[in-house]
């Protein structure tokens, strides 16, 4: 621990989190509102009615404005990649390479082509062919989200490659092995539906300040019936796959499952914090059972969200770190030794080839290649790097909080979706003005809860970049530290502009409304 | 009209037609010369490309690193 320079690897880390969480901020939104555009489209396909083709389009407008702004953000994260985690994109290279490949190829042909045709081919193209364009930029937005979120859950449960000590890569070994790793599809699932709550939390936000300034009434009124069927749908989907997620976390990455609920000591019947305050943080050093300010429980949850099961037993941090030979859960002091024989193994061999002793070489390539002993030891290489376990354990006040909030949240937009899509049918939302605001300032918690999502993922995670593997402080370049210092300054100004930007503009067509505006 | 000719002018023609869309293009090209023009060329070259000429000498370099961090 005492090689690494934590100024570098600080700044690196949170120049990547401010460009992740920048880019977070457009994704779901143009993953779920092309949606929410394509099926009122096709009502106004159905029907005939150019109110909701007036409608479609006012939605597009603001779609177009979210696309521009958000759109290429996320390369600034490639090129971090190169620059500032040299290691950890070595080490990952070919299994990050075919999806983001697939990726970058999925969005040009679809922005170049189907976007083009929902913007430009108002009256140029048939109705049908025109819905067509707008329904394949829904499904093709949702699918180039695919492979990065494939690339992102290969990170939290490495599966289906094999290591290549020679050129200290991981080669693929296994592409459907990865595509369809259960971490991978839950989470691709689970992000998907949640960007949709976005989209309709957005939608019907700015509806109801339409209606709030008894302003363009019919297609509030309308707009609010299809996003809070849409949001209602998708907050039951989320809430299904987001316990499947669970359920695949507390198998592949226990210590994040045990953190997020500030479970230290393993238990059976383990209880579920619905609702909670830390009081203070305990260490592994000094174990004492969680303190909660405030807390309601609810019994027996935590062991059937993890398995099914209302009797399991669900590992806490303590357990974790120590191990606990009666659940048959190796300690961490036993993962530093296994590592640590397969980083001196990684070490050897490299030092026989360059010695050129062929006969110790090949002896200990084998190793690398033996299916047991991959699993018995280089499965805990990145423990190599610790030698205090207390050190591979996440934040638990931030895994905690971030965890419960997006719960929290999903659940409340579940219940708003459901009373503004009831009221919206007795056609009695327009009298409730106080639920309106209430639509209306919902808005910024539909981000705090998609960003929550991605800082329990990640943040949770830690401290690997890839579980179990690689630790976050090795993935590093060995670079100046003042450079990204610098680099974060200048995309903080840059963003901050660009969001500004996106604002105003947003702002303006909002104010314009669907009769005067236009693409 | 050549069907090469009709998707030409059909963008041609959308993006003459554009209103807010103008803006959001002069966004889109501020970003990408700010992205490819100065930051990938000034602040982000590929460290092991630029350090390294081959991949021999990249995955030593690596290796080097993971089994023996500084």
């Amino acid at each position: 621990m005492e090689n690494f320079d934590f100024t570098l690897i600080d700044w690196s880390r949170g120049q990547f989190a401010l460009t992740a969480l920048y880019h977070w901020l457009f994704v779901p939104l143009t993953l779920g509102i092309t949606f929410i555009l394509a099926i009122m489209e096709t009502i106004y396909y159905k029907t005939g009615d150019l109110e909701w083709k007036k409608i479609t389009k006012f939605w597009m407008t603001l779609f177009g404005i979210n696309f521009a702004i958000g759109v290429a953000t996320g390369i600034i994260l490639e090129f971090q990649f190169g620059t500032n985690w040299s290691n950890y994109s070595w080490f990952v290279g070919d299994i990050f390479g075919a999806p983001l490949a697939i990726e970058g190829i999925m969005a040009f042909f679809m922005e170049s082509t189907f976007i083009a045709i929902m913007f430009f081919g108002w009256d140029k193209v048939s109705k049908g062919f025109h819905l067509a364009a707008t329904w394949l930029t829904a499904i093709g937005s949702s699918l180039s989200a695919l492979w990065i979120l494939v690339a992102n859950g290969w990170m939290q449960n490495p599966i289906g490659m094999q290591f290549n000590p020679d050129t200290a890569r991981n080669e693929m070994a296994n592409f459907w092995d990865i595509l369809f790793s259960p971490t991978a599809v839950n989470k691709f699932l689970h992000t998907i539906y949640s960007s949709y709550i976005v989209a309709a939390v957005f939608v019907v936000g700015i509806s109801a300040w339409f209606l709030i300034k008894n302003r363009n009434v019919i297609l509030a009124k309308r707009s609010i019936i299809v996003a809070s069927a849409f949001g209602l749908l998708f907050t039951i989907m989320t809430g299904f796959m987001g316990d499947e997620s669970a359920r695949e976390i507390s198998k592949t990455q226990p210590m994040k499952f045990a953190a997020m609920e500030g479970l230290y000591y393993g238990t059976t019947n383990a209880p579920l914090v619905a609702v909670g305050i830390l009081k203070d943080d305990p260490t592994v050093e000094n174990p004492k059972k969680q303190d909660f300010l405030v807390e309601i429980q609810i019994p027996s949850a935590l062991s059937y969200m993890a398995s099914l099961d209302f009797d399991a037993y669900v590992p806490g941090i303590y357990d974790l770190v120590h191990g606990n030979e009666e659940q048959g859960i190796m300690s961490y002091y036993e993962k530093i030794e296994r590592g640590t024989i397969a980083n001196n193994a990684l070490a050897d061999y490299k030092l026989a080839k360059k010695e050129n002793n062929i006969v110790l070489a090949d002896s200990l390539r084998t190793n690398f290649e033996n299916e047991e002993w991959m699993n018995s030891y280089f499965k805990y290489f990145g423990y190599s790097y610790f030698k205090n376990p207390h050190d591979i354990i996440p934040s638990v006040p931030i895994s905690f909080y971030s965890f419960h909030i997006m719960v929290a949240l999903g659940g409340y937009f579940g219940v708003l979706f459901l009373l503004i899509l009831f009221l919206s049918l007795k056609n009695k939302l327009h009298t409730k003005r106080w639920l309106l605001w209430v639509a209306l300032w919902t808005m910024p918690l539909a981000y705090l809860a998609t960003e929550s999502g991605w800082v329990i993922t990640e943040l949770g995670r830690q401290p690997w970049v890839i579980q179990d593997l690689m630790p976050t402080m090795t993935a590093v370049s060995n670079i100046d530290s003042t450079s990204v210092m610098i680099t974060f300054w200048l995309f903080f100004v840059v963003f901050a502009a660009l969001l500004i930007a996106e604002i105003k503009i947003m702002l303006k067509q909002i104010k314009i409304g669907p009769n005067e505006g236009g693409h | 009209m050549s069907i090469l000719n009709r998707i030409f002018n059909f963008y041609l023609n959308g993006f003459k037609e554009m209103k807010v869309g103008k803006q959001l293009w002069l966004i889109i090209l501020i970003k990408l010369f700010i992205m490819f023009a100065i930051l990938k060329l000034f602040f982000f070259p590929n460290f092991l490309k630029s350090n390294f000429d081959s991949d021999q000498e990249r995955s030593d370099y690596v290796i080097e690193q993971l089994t023996n961090p500084k």
